[in-house]
Parts: structure tokens; sequence; C-alpha cells
């Protein structure tokens, strides 16, 4: 590994101890009789059966696309805090898919809904990306309003077109339309009684991966990945170069759209029952995704393990009630999270640290600079 | 007994001692010349005496006495001052209020302006400062300016004078002016220190100076004794031949024709026109050289010539076609190569290696295959640069440009532009902080290009420079041009009077090919 990356692995790392460690404190200050158990819950209770390891990855797997999502934009010189409403017209459109059009083969019809909820969260990406080229407003502040304005027209549409009287939610997904299991559910599985507890883990999280592999080679691989990087670096060199940086703004803005609307898409179609909610809060998943991008080091592959670090803390938090009201469990959590989110700080922090002893080190030992 | 001693000063910054155990002594009432390449550790010893940079090692000390300086406030109590590179000046204050700022003396809570209007009148008429101190500061000259600068630590009763780079911004008159008021504040009884590299300037004021290289002190000279080639080689660490052999030029074909090229200025800004009826023509085989101060139109025309911004009235054409709407990469493809003013910003994309930063308008041509980068083919091309140019870098082609130096990365850019085998080269200020030997390296390879059929356009700020590298000089003054003369028959003094606005010429271009009409610029 070179030196940069062993940096980003090293920082990666020493983010998430000091947020366990500041988690830990809020945990004994609310409780401190059930304080060092429940860090080990937190700790150790993805890893307790292979359904959890399972449930880990399940949940990881919309967590990873957000935040290949808020990476894509990033690597492109952008800022998309929208992912979180690009993410509920993804979700939305797939489940309208999924409800409505029983027609279609179920193996076309959950490829139909993936790829429309993509699409959705493309279009509603382009918003900021259009503003922010030919308008010059900066995306922070549209796609927060994106967000919100997405969140509304969302929970419109799910009361018109998929409203479950009963549940109060979007009609439940019809099983066919959810994405198969692939046989994971023999593996991912823990015994209960005579029979076995089964992690709902499917297509999604081969998916997750195999998109962040193609973020990755379009990113680096690519004259597009070139273009869209050199506009994030340096736009006044992008400019000099003669590469359209309007152009860039809005595909970079598109593809983290789709990229948001497919975790939309993977997250809710899964055969857990899971359904929208016509509550008027923004899904939490597009935040979490930059929490992610960030401790991933903006990098698709760190992305994967960032993603499923993130779900794994968050499955062991969810164990903590009853001693920990539900409040201090999400605060504690979020402090890790979004501990997470001063990697950069950290990394540069340690990179400064670490020349000023390697250069000691030399000048002791009297080798010539 | 010296009035200022910097003993073993060492600073460091991550990566780099900036000064090694550095021992500098200023005399009172000497003009002390500091000298060094741009990177040489000037600016950070002279920082540390400021106060704005702490030192690891070493001690100051003034009348022998030992001082501890922090801020630039413990500096200025102990009477010094200095004069930065870039005036730290604030634009919408009148010429009184910047001199006063920081040092109001005030009446319960009321500005007292009598007294200091007073003193600084005096101190005005005492060196000849014809200023106006009701004027606002964006109102009146560079020059100006500078005087300001200088009447700030004189109103603070400063001793010691620190002069940053002081002549950069200068038309050959005010250096002069400026160097006579140095040697009249010295002779008053200030003592200065004078940082340049510029070795006229100090033979022609200061009493001794010191030479640094690469953070270390090479050591001090009395400048009477010294000639320029010794302290040339003190800088440098090596001979350097001071001029350029250069053959006649072999003028060939138009290749850049510029007709009444107009730029309105932008509303936030004074609102002046940035470029006036600008014409003329570039021709194979030639050097080119747009002279003038800095922020005289330059940039702007760059800007209309390589796309960068559009204008709004006029034509370019590149051999006979249009290309005054023609998009950036157009332009390119059309033999434009651009060496840009500002390396970091427009030049390279810094997070990018170096091969990355060859391929930055042929990425899409050469090195690729159905939209993917073909990694070899650019690795082995920007080897063969880095051979050709002899670029040198920690980690070859594959170096982060980041962490190159200012003169290898701009040696990127001149391989990069010149591989692309142009037809007109257009460099500006091709030379700006580098030292020495890349000057000698980059001016060799402007000449190459113009021997070799090509056109060149080269923007420069350095009179030395315009006058030892062009063929013909173009001076632009607010906006126009002003001036159109031959090297070999013009003098650094007239340079200076047209740059100045002092003197302007007739200027016109053959018009016959521009509907018909007959096109003269004043």
């Amino acid at each position: 590994m070179n030196r940069s990356g062993f940096l980003s692995f090293l920082s990666s790392l020493l983010v998430i101890v000091i947020g366990l460690l500041f988690g830990l404190i809020v945990l004994i200050v609310s409780n401190a009789e059930q304080a060092f158990p429940a860090a080990r819950t937190i700790a150790t209770f993805g890893f307790s059966s292979m359904r959890r390891v399972g449930d880990v990855m399940l949940h990881g797997t919309p967590i990873i696309l957000t935040g290949l999502s808020v990476a894509f934009a990033f690597k492109t010189g952008l800022f998309n805090i929208g992912a979180s409403g690009q993410f509920m017209f993804g979700g939305f459109v797939a489940i309208y898919i999924g409800v409505e059009a029983t027609f279609l083969p179920p193996w076309l019809r959950i490829l139909t809904c993936i790829v429309a909820a993509a699409l959705a969260g493309a279009i509603w990406g382009a918003i900021p990306g259009l503003l922010k080229a030919y308008r010059n407003v900066h995306e922070v502040i549209s796609s927060i309003m994106t967000n919100y304005i997405g969140m509304f027209i969302v929970v419109y549409l799910i009361q018109s077109f998929v409203f479950d009287q009963g549940r109060g939610t979007s009609t439940r997904l019809p099983t066919e339309s959810t994405l198969p299991r692939l046989g994971f559910q023999n593996i991912f599985r823990e015994p209960f009684f005579a029979t076995y507890r089964e992690s709902h883990v499917n297509l999604g999280i081969v998916l997750a991966i195999a998109i962040a592999i193609l973020v990755y080679v379009i990113l680096e691989k690519t004259t597009f990945g070139y273009e869209l990087k050199a506009c994030g670096f340096n736009p006044d060199a992008a400019k000099y170069a003669g590469i359209n940086q309007k152009r860039s703004i809005v595909f970079s803005m598109m593809i983290s759209g789709a990229l948001a609307g497919t975790a939309g898409a993977l997250n809710f179609m899964v055969d857990t029952g899971l359904s929208m909610g016509v509550v008027e809060t923004l899904a939490m998943e597009g935040f979490t995704g930059i929490s992610v991008a960030f401790l991933g080091m903006n990098h698709p592959i760190g992305i994967i393990f960032s993603g499923l670090f993130v779900s794994y803390i968050k499955l062991g938090g969810a164990q903590l009630q009853p001693h920990f009201s539900i409040e201090m469990v999400e605060t504690v959590l979020a402090i890790i999270i979004y501990f997470c989110a001063f990697v950069f700080v950290v990394k540069s922090m340690l990179g400064r640290g670490l020349s000023k002893f390697g250069r000691k080190d030399k000048q002791e030992g009297g080798g010539a600079v | 007994m010296y009035i200022i001693e910097m003993r073993n000063i060492t600073k460091e910054f991550p990566g780099i001692i900036a000064n090694d155990n550095i021992t500098l002594q200023l005399k009172k009432n000497e003009i002390h010349a500091l000298l060094g390449e741009n990177g040489a550790g000037k600016s950070t010893l002279m920082s540390v005496l400021f106060g704005l940079y702490k030192q690891e090692k070493g001690s100051i000390f003034k009348n022998e006495e030992e001082v501890f300086i922090t801020g630039p406030g413990d500096a200025n109590r102990l009477g010094i001052g200095m004069v930065h590179q870039h005036f730290k000046l604030v634009h919408n204050f009148t010429v009184l209020e910047n001199i006063v700022l920081g040092v109001e003396t005030t009446k319960s809570g009321v500005l007292q302006m009598k007294e200091a209007r007073e003193k600084v009148l005096a101190l005005s008429k005492r060196y000849g400062f014809d200023i106006d101190i009701d004027k606002e500061i964006r109102h009146i000259s560079v020059g100006m300016q500078q005087r300001v600068e200088i009447l700030k630590m004189l109103y603070r009763d400063n001793e010691i004078l620190i002069f940053d780079e002081p002549t950069a911004v200068l038309t050959p008159q005010e250096i002069e002016a400026l160097m006579k008021t140095m040697k009249d504040m010295a002779a008053e009884g200030k003592s200065i220190l004078f940082i340049t590299h510029k070795l006229d300037e100090i033979k022609q004021v200061a009493d001794r100076c010191s030479v640094l290289r690469k953070g270390k002190m090479i050591g001090t000279v009395d400048v009477a004794e010294t000639s320029k080639e010794e302290m040339s080689e003190m800088m440098v660490g090596r001979k350097v031949v001071l001029s350029l052999d250069k053959a006649e030029a072999n003028i060939g074909d138009t290749i850049l024709k510029v007709r009444n090229l107009c730029q309105k200025g932008k509303a936030d800004k004074s609102g002046k026109d940035r470029l006036k009826n600008i014409s003329f023509d570039v021709k194979a085989g030639e050097i080119l050289c747009v002279a003038g101060i800095e922020g005289n139109g330059q940039t702007d025309l760059v800007y209309a010539l390589t796309g960068l911004e559009e204008f709004d009235s006029g034509e370019i054409e590149m051999e006979g076609k249009d290309i005054s709407r023609a998009k950036i990469r157009k332009r390119t493809e059309m033999g434009i190569a651009h060496i840009p003013e500002d390396r970091h910003k427009h030049g390279l994309v810094l997070d990018y290696t170096l091969a990355y930063n060859t391929i930055l308008q042929t990425y899409y041509a050469n090195f690729q295959k159905t939209g993917f980068l073909k990694k070899q083919t650019i690795l082995d091309y920007a080897k063969r640069l880095i051979e050709r140019f002899d670029i040198r870098s920690g980690q070859g082609e594959i170096t982060s440009t980041r962490a190159m130096s200012g003169g290898n990365q701009q040696k990127v850019i001149l391989a990069r532009e010149i591989d692309r085998d142009p037809k007109l080269l257009i460099a500006v200020q091709p030379t700006r902080g580098l030292d020495v030997g890349a000057i000698e390296y980059i001016h060799k390879q402007l000449l190459a290009q113009r021997d070799s059929g090509k056109a060149v356009l080269l923007v420069s700020l350095e009179l030395e420079e315009v006058m030892n590298v062009s063929d013909r000089i173009l001076v632009m003054y607010e906006g126009e041009i002003v001036a159109d003369v031959d090297p070999k028959h013009v003098t650094f003094q007239e340079l200076g009077l047209y740059m100045s606005g002092a003197k302007r010429d007739e200027v016109s271009v053959d018009a016959a090919h521009v509907k018909g009409d007959e096109v003269t610029v004043e």
C-alpha cells in the first residue's frame, strides 16, 4: 500500500476508535451501570450469528449506495446533500412499479423497478446540477431544497397512488417484486427452536458491490472520469483544457442522483414488509451516506467497507433498549457515525505528524536529505 | 555594532528547511540587500524578523540585546516595518486613513486626524512624494500605493525598513524614484533590508549584500567590490550566462490576426474598458512580446485569444479562419498552445499525476480507446516528455504534480504545449517565480520554437525578458496598444515611458484583409 493509502486506512480506523470512545462516554453518563455491556453489544452484535452478518449486509446495501452517490459528486467537486430526496424518489418509483406493473414477468419487473428508480434519482439530481451549471446556484442550497420538495411530493404520490389505508403506509410489495434472496437465507441464518431465523439479505448487496466497482472503473479508468475529476480538482484547469464543465456538472449530479435513487429501490425492494411511510421526515440514508462516503475516503471500494461498518454499528445500537432510551441510542450512534466525517481532518493531522517524525528519524540517522 | 542581528536562525516547514542556521547582520544606516532565487528562503527569513513565523532555533538581537518577536505588533514596537510584496492596504480608505490605521489617535473615542495629517504631509514633503493623501487607494497607481506603504512605516517612526521585492510591480521611472527614496531614508538614519533577485538594483543602491541559496547563507559581500557575475554565481551556485544567443528571425506568414478587439469593463471594478480596439498580427517565426505593467489588459487579451473569456467585439483569425467565437477545444485543435499566467490555476490539475497532466488537452484523442484511458500509452508518453525536457520529480511520471517544484511544474506545461506541435504558442509570464537556471531553459525553448517556424506571443512584465527574447514589442497601457517597437531600437527608459502612459505612438496595422476597411488604432 502506498503512503497515502496507508494514511487513509489508519485515519479511518482512528476516527472509528475516537467515535466509539465518545459514544462510550455518553453511554456512561446516561446509564453508568449498563454502559460497558452496551458498548460490548454495539461492538459484537453484528457478528453474534450468521443471521446478523446477513443483516449487516442487508442494511448496509442502501447506505453503500448513498455513500457512493455522495462520493461520486464529491470526486467531481460537488457536495450532493440531496441524496435523501433522490433516495425517496427512487424508493417511490420502485414501489409504484413493483405494485402496479404486475403484467411484467418478475425478473423484468425487478429490473424495471431498479432502472426506473435510478432514472428518477437522476432526474431529481439533475435539478441542482442544472441550477449550478447554468445559474451558479450552490448545489448545497438547492439540493437541501430538493430534499424537502422531493419528500413532500413523494408523500403526496404515495397517498395518491400506492396507499394502504389499513397500515397508513405505502402498499406492501408483492414478493415477486422484491429482490431474490439467491439462497443467502440458507447461509445467513440462526437456529431458532426446531427451525431457523433467516436474514433477508438479497441480491441488493451483490448489486451494491458491483455498482461500487463500476463507479471505481468509471472514475479511474475512463476519459469520462478523467474529465469529471479534472473539473472537481481544478475547474479552471478543466476549462483551460477545453472540457465542458457545465455538462460535467450536470452529468455528475445525475449519476450521483441515480446512485441514490438505486439505493432507494434496493432499500424498499425487500420481502420484510418494509414500506414507505407518509411521515414528513427526510430519509436518513441520504445523510448517513455522507459519513459513509467520508469514512471510506470517497473511494468506491472503501465505501463498501465503511457502509458495512456503519450498518454493523447501527444494528448493535438497536439492541440497547430497554436499558437506554431510543433517543440516547440514536445520539450515541450519531456520535459514532458523524465522527467518521472528521476523517479528513484526522488524516491531514496524521500526515503532518508522521512527516515530522520521519524527518527527525532521518536527521538522527545522519543521512543526507 | 549591529542594529539588527539574526543569529543562527533555523525555520522548518513540513518536508523542507526554509532557513538553515542563517546569520544576518544589519548595520545602522546601511542598505542591505538580501539576494536569492525564489524559494531560497528570503521571505521566510524576513517573516521571522517581522514576527509572522516563529523560528525553531536561533535568536534575534537589536542593538546587542536579545529581543523576542511574536507578531507584527512586537516588530512595530521595536521599530521594524515592512513593505510586503502584495500591499496590505484598505482599498476604499483614503491614503491618510490607511497610514494611521492601527495607530489612530483618539479623544474620548473620536478620531483625531489633524495631527496625523500634518505629520503625514511633512513626511511626504521631506521625501518628495507627490501624493494626494485624501484620495482613495483604489484610485491611485501601484507606484503611489507603494509610497503609502513607505509612509506607513515612516509614520510609525520605524527605523528598520524591510522591502520585499519592491520593484516587481514598478516602471523603470518609478524604480528610479524608489531607489532615490531608499538612499534618502538611509541617509536620514534608517536601516534598510531590501529583498530582491535583481542584480542591477543591488548594484545601484545597496551597501552590502547577503546571498541565500536553498535555505543556506552563502555569504555577505561588499557590493562595491563584487561584480554582478560573482553575485549571480553565489545565488545560483554555478556560472550563469546572462545573455542569450539569438539568431535573426526568419519571419513567415501571418498566423494570428487580431482586429479591433474590445472588452468592456466589469461593473464591479472601475468600469474602465479592459480592451480598447486591439489590433495586431503574429507571424510565423517571430516572438512578439506584449509588455506592460500588470493589470493593463494583458490578461484580458490572453483570455480573449485563448477563449477563456468571451469579448465584446472585434475579430480573431487563426490562419485566415475566424475563431472569434470558437470554443477553447476548437482553438487548441487548430494549433494554439497556451502557457498560462497562473500555472496552478489554469495550467495544472495539481491532484493529478505528472503523466495525467501531460494529456490535459489530448486525453480524448490519442490516449483512449472506446472511452477507456490507455494507461501504458500515457505513461510512455510522459516518460518521453520527462526525458526530452529534463523534468525532474520524485517519482517520475507518477509523481503528484503538487509535490513538484515550480520550475519543474512549469516544464510539464511547457513540454505539453510544445509537444503538441502548435502553430501559435501563447506564453504568459512563463518564467514567473522561476530560478535563473529554469528561466534560461524556458527562454531557449521559446527561441527554439521561433526558429522552427512557430509564431510565439510572449506576455511578460519583466523588461529584461522583453528586451532579450522578443523580435517585436507591443506595449499595453490601460487596455490599449500604445507602442509597436523593435527591441533593437528602443531603450528601457522609453519602454518605461510607454508602460506608464507617459508616451504613446500611433500604432497601425495593415488592415487590407479586414473587410477592406482601413483600420487604424490610436
